[in-house]
């Protein structure tokens, strides 16, 4: 027992102008994720529930246990990032607890462009079978969409991460024994066709789903046969004659219910083993995170305030407490699970990098899922670091975080700065899942690093020409970088393209963390053989 | 006054002949002074409270009254198989038989109690008057006589002092009796009770007694050694009574002056003496206050006995009854004299039962899920609250016996004090399982009359309509009930993962959840009921307050536990504690301001489908099926009638939610369901 206590003063004029400056970031966050659960607008909601259809958002609510949560991902997928907008890429996606059985819900939104699949549209399929396939987690396809969207057929069809992916993964997840159920309640063309044909059981809407390779158009293109959509392969055809759906359902709302009763019947155990605590909420104000952490990366917070708000009952047993202090490192338990922790507490040294492979190799031997909480410049750099080999001990660090197979989780809480982001479990160490707080920042290095080494650089070759170059001009050149780096850098810009899975309140991170952690126990909790370590 | 060798002769096993708290409290003083008790026990108690803490426990026999605890030979030769000196009857059972008296003195084990003539003395009422107005104890004044003449009577009632009753001798259930206020309006009261009484009983005999207008139960508590000596120990006050049952008592009796207590506490001992008592004794008195009455008090009864109430006693003298008694029964002198006993502040009891008092009192059974009482939580003194308990959480109240589950007796400086003690203790005392008359004692300590000790034996009857009135609920306790709704809907799991809760988490959204509450008596009326009212709550994420909506009212409300049920709500900055408790989906709130009931449910914003319609057909509560009202198959319309089963003590109609057919009943009549339970299954017609 090591309950943190907290330094914080909630009066403090720092507190107050961080806390501010957070919540109107919060407030921005949840009124954008307002709009985009919109969905395609109110002209084509209405349009679409015109139908006897229910909404995609409507269609999950009924989907999963009444009240439950739903752990939504990528909801910022494609913001702002095609010449028009394609609200959450046109496809929601999330885990949900469907018969008291956490699942994967991949869900189209007939709303946004008929369910037509941009490349981010894809993106975020796949991602959510990734998901579905780290976590051991059944999988349900909501599918109402029009297939490919036909313009940037380039980068949806051909490459392997494209939309032949979708059925790769149905197949392998099947072959893993994670079941595949489809609902079709919309169209499934071409392609899509695939999705109910390829899955375990499939269920399928009078007069809404229809299920085929080739469209009416198609038909009457190729042979001349003129026949309407739901006569070519509607509900009746194929549970009554081609055999490819295997429920029939009234209406939505029914096809729902059906799904809940194919998930009822699989009989699904999960299968990781953690030893448990009673869950309890953190002793620490959790509401407080905002006036801690601001958005000014610039200011330096303890990581342990903000641990204390996020673990069970503020209980945080912490590991090597004064050695290579920069990188915070201990046991605690979220919602009951118990997790090692690994925290930023500023720039990252060899004895941090050291300490952090040596707290990820014991959370691996026990089986015990890693937190990372990213708040990271980077590794420090200068001859006396270079020198002691801070190169190999971060590579020691990288080593032991990419290979660790306990269920990893990642937040970036705060800056995400060039290997920094690789020591920390970024997105290309597979964490199970990442999300990005608001007022983080990821790129290669910052902004403001990146303009200085570019102008450094410009420098040495105007030096070398033996011309002068003044500090306005440098300035000049310095500030389209900065502001590239910051537009890309922001969490939005990063989210809208899949490198997270989310962007989260802070005040909801224990509840995320604690919804993942126990959807990854669905998964056994694997073995770790670890690389060689540069000693 | 003539003593067997037995009754002074020393013991150190003690056989407790009773059950429940008052087992328990006996064996609580005898083991305090060194004695082994023994219990003894029907098949019904086999694993009582009592049982479980005596030394030994002897079984008299299977569960009804007359073949355990009332059978004198069982008692006797469960003491004679245990060793024990002596058997304390404690109250009720065979407290205040003679023949098991008798039967003890014969097998020569101490009774400890009267000797046997004391309670016959005592148990022939119109003998007892009669020896009573000897001794000089005031007896109702009133006319008994055989002279029947007009005149006579007219002149008795003058006498006696208006208003007087009239009676008829052979009278009884009201018939041919008269209330006279006055001399003028006698002639024709008596000419009509006669009337009556011809008719009713073919007699027309009357009788006279002085009418009390405002009554009160005031008792003596009075204890006599065998050496002669005699003390009271001041009285009770136990005027709120419901059917003869007292319900709330107190010491010492409000208004009372030093000179009456003194003539009644004389009074008393020459009734313990005229008949030869020794032990703890109580005579019972009327006492008169009203109308310019500066408290003329008659002799009712006395019960040869340790009454139920003796614990207010006990907390005003500091003395320890059962000790006495015990002490009296080894043949040792009183422990005090008179002028050695004083009176310090002030005590209530107030008896629990296992019994409604929205069902006229009707007795209550079931399963003890939870007895506690949180004193730490609700900020009282250890040593000014006593709960006298037969039973603890998992005890099953059965119907063998009488209601009474405890009696909580507190303590304070004044009157005011203990009784805002008494209040917050009852708020404090968490009973679940059983039906109990909890929060009806709360609305008696809390009520304005009883506070202004305006006490009578008609109390109850005469504030009926203030302690019984529907419960209005204020804007505040809905909101109360809907966050602790909301909350347990956020905590409620089926294992401890957060995937269980039901509180509709979503990124970066405000999630809503609309609840519907309403009395646990409306339970099956749906959302348009205007006995149902809706509230809204609101919230962005687990760390904000709720905003809850209810009826255009918008109010900002936390919850934060405290330790055990104690919860702190706080609604638009005003924060009340109280303690909230569960019972399936019915909310009870309970602070020192009374309590409040309230089922709560979760109203799905959407249309479930298929799936509504049958989700309907579930328990709203725990209950009872009454009966099947269709048969399996049978074509049924929508709203036609399936099931009735009873829960809370109401009957709801489980009502066909379609056309179609029931295809199976789960259950059948007498089954016991659990909320949630699926009842039967029903089938929609295409």
């Amino acid at each position: 027992m090591a309950i943190l206590t907290t330094q914080v003063n909630p009066r403090s004029d720092g507190f107050q102008a961080n806390e501010k400056a957070m919540r109107h970031e919060v407030m921005k966050l949840r009124e954008l994720t307002a709009a985009i659960s919109q969905g395609g607008g109110e002209k084509a909601r209405a349009r679409h529930e015109s139908r006897g259809k229910l909404f995609v958002r409507d269609r999950i609510d009924h989907l999963i246990d009444e009240g439950s949560p739903f752990l939504e991902f990528s909801a910022l997928a494609a913001h702002e990032v095609y010449e028009s907008d394609v609200p959450a890429a046109g496809m929601v996606t999330g885990i949900g607890r469907v018969s008291g059985v956490e699942c994967v819900i991949v869900a189209n939104d007939a709303t946004v462009k008929g369910g037509t699949y941009y490349p981010l549209t894809v993106k975020k399929h796949i991602r959510a079978q990734e998901i579905a396939r780290k976590h051991r987690l059944p999988c349900i396809y909501l599918v109402d969409s029009g297939g490919a969207f036909l313009p940037r057929q380039d980068e949806v069809f051909p490459d392997r991460d494209h939309f032949g992916r979708i059925f790769y993964n149905q197949a392998t997840l099947s072959a893993e024994g994670i079941p595949q159920i489809a609902v079709v309640m919309g169209s499934c063309t071409a392609g899509g066709a695939y999705v109910p044909a390829m899955a375990d059981e499939s269920i399928i809407v009078k007069q809404q789903g229809t299920i085929f390779l080739g469209g009416p158009p198609l038909v009457k293109a190729a042979t001349g046969e003129s026949i309407s959509a739901e006569d070519l392969g509607g509900a009746d055809v194929h549970a009554k004659v081609s055999g490819v759906a295997d429920h029939y359902a009234e209406n939505d709302a029914h096809a729902l219910q059906l799904a809940r009763g194919c998930v009822s019947r699989l009989n699904w155990q999960k299968r990781g083993q953690l030893k448990m605590q009673e869950p309890k909420p953190p002793k620490l104000d959790p509401s407080e995170l905002y006036g801690i952490v601001g958005t000014d990366l610039k200011k330096p917070f303890d990581v342990r305030e903000v641990i204390g708000r996020i673990v069970d009952d503020s209980d945080f047993d912490e590991f090597k407490r004064y050695y290579g202090d920069t990188l915070v490192t201990g046991f605690a338990h979220i919602h009951g699970y118990p997790v090692g922790i690994v925290a930023n507490n500023g720039v990252l040294f060899s004895e941090s990098a050291v300490k952090g492979a040596h707290f990820i190799e014991l959370c691996a031997q026990r089986k015990i899922p890693l937190v990372f909480l990213q708040n990271i410049t980077g590794f420090m750099v200068g001859s006396k670091y270079e020198h002691e080999g801070i190169a190999k001990h971060g590579a020691k660090l990288v080593t032991a975080v990419a290979c660790a197979k306990v269920p990893k989780f990642t937040v970036l809480i705060g800056g995400s700065f060039g290997a920094g982001n690789y020591g920390m479990c970024g997105r290309a160490y597979d964490p199970n899942l990442l999300f990005m707080w608001p007022n983080a920042r990821i790129s290669v290095m910052g902004g403001e690093q990146a303009a200085g080494v570019l102008a450094q650089v410009k420098r040495e070759q105007y030096e070398r020409e033996g011309r002068e170059w003044s500090k306005e001009d440098e300035e000049a050149f310095k500030q389209p970088t900065r502001e590239q780096y910051e537009r890309q850098g922001h969490p939005y810009y990063a989210s809208a393209r899949l490198w997270d899975d989310g962007v989260i309140d802070p005040a909801q991170t224990r509840d995320v963390l604690g919804l993942s952690l126990a959807a990854a126990m669905n998964a056994e909790v694997q073995e770790t053989k670890f690389g060689v370590f540069r000693m | 006054m003539s003593q067997t060798d037995s009754r002074t002769t020393p013991f150190d096993t003690l056989l407790v002949a009773n059950r429940g708290e008052i087992a328990c409290r006996v064996m609580r003083t005898a083991r305090a002074m060194g004695l082994r008790t023994v219990a003894v026990y029907s098949d019904a108690d086999a694993n009582a409270r009592h049982v479980r803490e005596a030394d030994e426990a002897v079984r008299l026999g299977p569960a009804a009254a007359r073949e355990s605890y009332l059978k004198v030979e069982a008692v006797v030769e469960a003491a004679k198989r245990t060793g024990a000196g002596a058997i304390h009857p404690g109250y009720g059972f065979l407290s205040e038989n003679g023949a098991f008296v008798e039967a003890l003195d014969a097998a020569g084990i101490t009774f400890v109690g009267p000797p046997a003539s004391a309670i016959a003395a005592m148990g022939d009422k119109s003998a007892a008057k009669a020896r009573m107005a000897n001794a000089g104890v005031p007896l109702v004044p009133g006319y008994h006589g055989d002279d029947q003449d007009d005149a006579l009577l007219r002149r008795e009632a003058d006498n006696i002092g208006y208003p007087v009753l009239l009676k008829a001798s052979a009278g009884g259930g009201g018939k041919g009796m008269r209330v006279v206020e006055s001399g003028e309006n006698f002639q024709a009261a008596l000419d009509g009770c006669r009337r009556e009484s011809q008719a009713a009983f073919g007699d027309t005999r009357m009788l006279i007694e002085k009418y009390l207008t405002q009554p009160r139960h005031v008792e003596v508590q009075v204890f006599c050694d065998s050496h002669g000596n005699g003390v009271y120990l001041f009285e009770r006050d136990c005027s709120v009574q419901r059917r003869h049952q007292k319900v709330l008592e107190e010491a010492p009796a409000p208004g009372m002056t030093a000179e009456l207590r003194r003539e009644m506490g004389d009074a008393a001992v020459r009734a313990a003496k005229e008949i030869g008592y020794v032990g703890a004794g109580t005579v019972e008195f009327l006492l008169d206050f009203s109308q310019g009455q500066d408290g003329s008090f008659y002799f009712m009864e006395m019960n040869t006995r340790l009454q139920v109430e003796h614990p207010v006693t006990e907390m005003i003298t500091g003395q320890d009854l059962v000790e006495w008694q015990l002490r009296v029964a080894m043949g040792e002198p009183l422990p005090l004299q008179q002028d050695e006993l004083t009176i310090t502040g002030h005590s209530f009891e107030a008896r629990l039962y296992a019994e409604d008092p929205e069902q006229d009192f009707l007795p209550a059974t079931g399963t003890l899920t939870r007895f506690a009482m949180d004193l730490k939580g609700a900020g009282l003194d250890p040593r000014q609250v006593r709960l006298d308990s037969g039973v603890e959480t998992g005890d099953v109240v059965s119907m063998h016996y009488d209601p009474m589950l405890a009696k909580l007796i507190v303590h304070g400086d004044d009157r005011d004090q203990a009784l805002a003690t008494l209040n917050r203790a009852l708020a404090a005392l968490d009973v679940q399982g059983v039906v109990t008359n909890r929060a009806f004692l709360q609305r008696l300590a809390t009520h304005p009359a009883f506070k202004a000790c305006e006490l009578d034996t008609r109390f109850i009857e005469k504030n009926e309509a203030t302690l019984f009135a529907p419960k209005q609920y204020g804007i505040e306790e809905y909101a109360g009930a809907a966050l602790i709704g909301l909350n347990q809907l956020a905590r409620e799991c089926e294992s401890d993962s957060p995937w269980d809760r039901h509180d509709g988490f979503r990124l970066n959204a405000p999630h809503t959840i609309r609840i519907s509450l309403c009395d646990p008596a409306h339970v099956q009326d749906d959302e348009t009921s205007e006995n149902v009212v809706i509230v809204e709550g609101t919230r962005a994420s687990g760390a904000d307050p709720w905003d809850l909506t209810i009826g255009g009212e918008t109010l900002t409300a936390r919850l934060q536990h405290l330790e055990g049920d104690a919860v702190a709500v706080t609604l638009n900055g005003h924060r009340r504690r109280l303690q909230a408790r569960r019972d399936g989906n019915v909310v009870v709130m309970v602070d020192p301001r009374g309590e409040t009931r309230l089922f709560w449910r979760r109203i799905d914003a959407i249309d479930h489908g298929h799936h509504e319609a049958e989700s309907t057909l579930t328990a709203p509560m725990h209950g009872t099926v009454v009966a099947l009202l269709v048969e399996a198959g049978q074509k049924v319309e929508k709203g036609m009638p399936l099931m009735v089963m009873e829960a809370m003590k109401m009957e709801h109609t489980m009502t066909a939610p379609a056309d179609g057919h029931v295809e199976s009943f789960h259950f059948n009549a007498g089954d016991t369901v659990g909320q949630g339970d699926v009842l039967l299954e029903f089938a929609p017609a295409e």
